[in-house]
């Protein structure tokens, strides 16, 4: 607890969250003890990174010795990765499993939201209590009847059969946090909507959706990022490479003979796929870090 | 849409008079009523109809030789589950595992909140830093910690033998205990950034003038952080408890890719799943799997009333 060594009054919100009653009065010196733990945090966050990306250089014998730096750093498990015709597949499956599964969920939340945020309508703390259940749920009482229901009817190892069940986690989640994106936007603005004789649905479609386009953005990003690291209906309902998303594929990774060392190749398909995220957190980490804590706390 | 013929029957709250903001307010709640249904339907298919499924197979066995063959069985599963040592083993071991991960993971998140919400030069590149591991697919997260400490390869091993301490020659995934510690830090790393930030989120609510109060009192840094911000945080920390609890509880992509459920790491689900996809055991993986659903039910009933007053408060706001 080193922090509290800190001027407490000087410090400000992070950027992008709102505190009327915070301002930023300069930076503080910090205690010494507060930077070590600064760095520890740094460390602690980016070290395992480094190490992924290391063993990822390494191949044959050096994948048994844990050199700080590989000394033959070597390219060739992403070679190995890029020319496995099974890692290009899942990649397009997980790349179709999200953007559709995003849309599908963006779309309903999108009308539902805005009825739980702003129309008046009874039961609505009940309804909002179910929804936020439902995210609770754990993927294995939803997997296993389905893994029997897909069977039956066919859709067991196909992308339509992994997206339907995944709509049962991304659909609250997307009604959830746009709930809390529609709540924050001026009733002023509905209201004059109305003084000019617009319904209620046109106020929604012609003032609150454009109005909404980053919270949906950021809605967006959370659904897909769920939606593409889920692994245990993706594992239950798919058998073939033709249907298998990435987590999937990567958890059954295996080397290009039976005696390579496969982590090294495991350890590049992990790093090729989670660039393009991390450019993704970077970019938008403002979006992220405001659609996670989205109604999360009232002030 | 179909809901047009249903009249929506006045709410019993409705003032008598004003008959004009009354038909407004009827339509408006038909409107709303309309809005929703589609999401809510959508949501009992996937969600409502599997879940009935699975109690029905849960209470019938399936031969696994012939496909279709089935008898009725009523609760024969679930006595079978609830006398087996595999479930109450799966059962102990999931929630050692959320109790030790969600512990570190409010501990650590409070630590960061509270350093992300100091101004000083480079917090911008803390809170990204810190993001990073968020960004991270699970089974990434497992395949990372598993590099740190696989024997020889990781770093996490040669720096404990290099350092002469115990430890370093383990073979960590494949020994009871240590197998659980290192599934424990993949998940921390992984999703302490979450805790962190609704935590964070809490603290920025916190307004400058009640710290100014205590210190006019002459209150101590430490004394100011025991009896203000920490219950002041409370609803945060809280929130973040449940979220972080109910998932733990969920686990089952670290322990499937990091030890397939070996050394004392099968949680719930895993064993679920084992029992229907492997051993191809419907009934019972459907009544598992039924358990594990009860079981993360009754926990989050026992957090919302006894952990915090706080969600049930913002359900009543709603109202």
């Amino acid at each position: 607890m080193s922090t509290l060594t800190a001027e407490r009054t000087t410090a400000a919100p992070a950027t992008g969250t709102k505190s009327p009653k915070r301002r930023l009065r300069g930076e503080a010196k910090l205690h010494p003890l507060v930077w070590v733990f600064v760095v520890a945090v740094m460390g602690f966050s980016l070290i395992p990174f480094y190490w992924l990306v290391n063993t990822s250089l390494k191949k044959g014998a050096s994948l048994s010795q844990g050199e700080l730096f590989p000394s033959q750093p070597t390219l060739e498990n992403y070679l190995v990765v890029f020319q496995n015709p099974e890692f290009l597949l899942a990649l397009r499956n997980s790349v179709i499993i999200a953007v559709v599964t995003t849309t599908v969920a963006l779309v309903f939340a999108s009308f539902a939201a805005y009825a739980l945020a702003r129309l008046k309508m009874r039961r609505k703390g009940m309804i909002l209590t179910l929804i936020l259940s439902v995210t609770t749920f754990p993927a294995i009482a939803i997997a296993a009847p389905m893994f029997s229901i897909w069977r039956e009817i066919g859709l067991y190892d196909t992308l339509l059969g992994l997206i339907i069940p995944k709509l049962t986690f991304a659909l609250p989640l997307a009604i959830y946090t746009l709930t809390s994106f529609f709540k924050e936007i001026p009733r002023e603005l509905e209201e004059s909507a109305y003084m000019d004789g617009a319904t209620p649905f046109k106020a929604f479609r012609k003032v609150i959706l454009p109005l909404a386009v980053p919270g949906l953005a950021t809605t967006a990003i959370l659904v897909f990022i769920s939606v593409w690291n889920e692994f245990l209906l993706a594992v239950t309902l798919t058998t073939s490479p033709e249907a298998r998303p990435v987590p999937v594929a990567i958890a059954f990774f295996s080397g290009t003979s039976e005696f390579d060392q496969p982590l090294g190749t495991i350890s590049a398909a992990s790093v090729i796929i989670t660039v393009p995220l991390v450019i993704l957190v970077l970019l938008c980490q403002k979006r992220i870090v405001s659609g996670m804590t989205a109604g999360a706390v009232k002030g | 849409m179909a809901t047009k013929t249903i009249a929506p029957s006045a709410p019993p709250s409705a003032p008598p008079s004003a008959p004009r903001t009354n038909a407004r307010d009827r339509a408006e709640r038909r409107l709303a009523f309309r809005m929703t249904a589609p999401s809510l339907i959508l949501m009992a298919l996937v969600a409502a109809v599997p879940i009935g499924y699975a109690i029905w197979l849960s209470l019938n066995q399936y031969s696994v030789r012939t496909a279709g063959l089935s008898r009725f069985v009523g609760l024969d599963n679930y006595i079978a589950a609830l006398t087996s040592q595999e479930w109450w083993a799966a059962f102990g071991q999931t929630f050692t595992f959320a109790a030790f991960s969600v512990t570190l993971e409010l501990i650590l998140g409070t630590a960061m909140a509270l350093l992300l919400n100091l101004a000083f030069k480079g917090r911008a590149v803390l809170r990204t830093v810190v993001l990073l591991p968020y960004a991270i697919i699970t089974v990434v997260s497992a395949i990372t910690w598993q590099t740190m400490f696989q024997p020889n390869l990781g770093l996490v091993t040669n720096v404990l033998s290099t350092l002469g301490l115990p430890g370093g020659d383990v073979v960590w995934l494949g020994e009871h205990g240590y197998a659980m510690a290192v599934i424990v830090m993949a998940d921390v790393w992984k999703t302490t950034p979450f805790a962190a930030l609704i935590i964070l989120a809490g603290l920025q609510v916190i307004s400058a003038e009640t710290y100014e109060a205590a210190e006019l009192d002459g209150a101590s840094k430490w004394q100011t952080f025991l009896h203000i911000t920490l219950p002041l945080l409370r609803p945060a920390i809280v929130l973040a408890a449940i979220f972080r609890t109910m998932d733990a509880l969920r686990v089952f992509d670290l322990p499937f890719v990091l030890t397939r459920g070996a050394n004392g790491t099968e949680s719930m689900s895993m064993l679920a799943y084992t029992q229907l996809r492997e051993n191809r055991l419907v009934g019972e993986g459907s009544a598992l799997s039924i358990l594990t659903f009860l079981t993360v039910m009754v926990v989050s009933v026992i957090y919302i009333r006894f952990g915090g007053g706080n969600i049930r408060d913002v359900a009543k706001e709603e109202q």
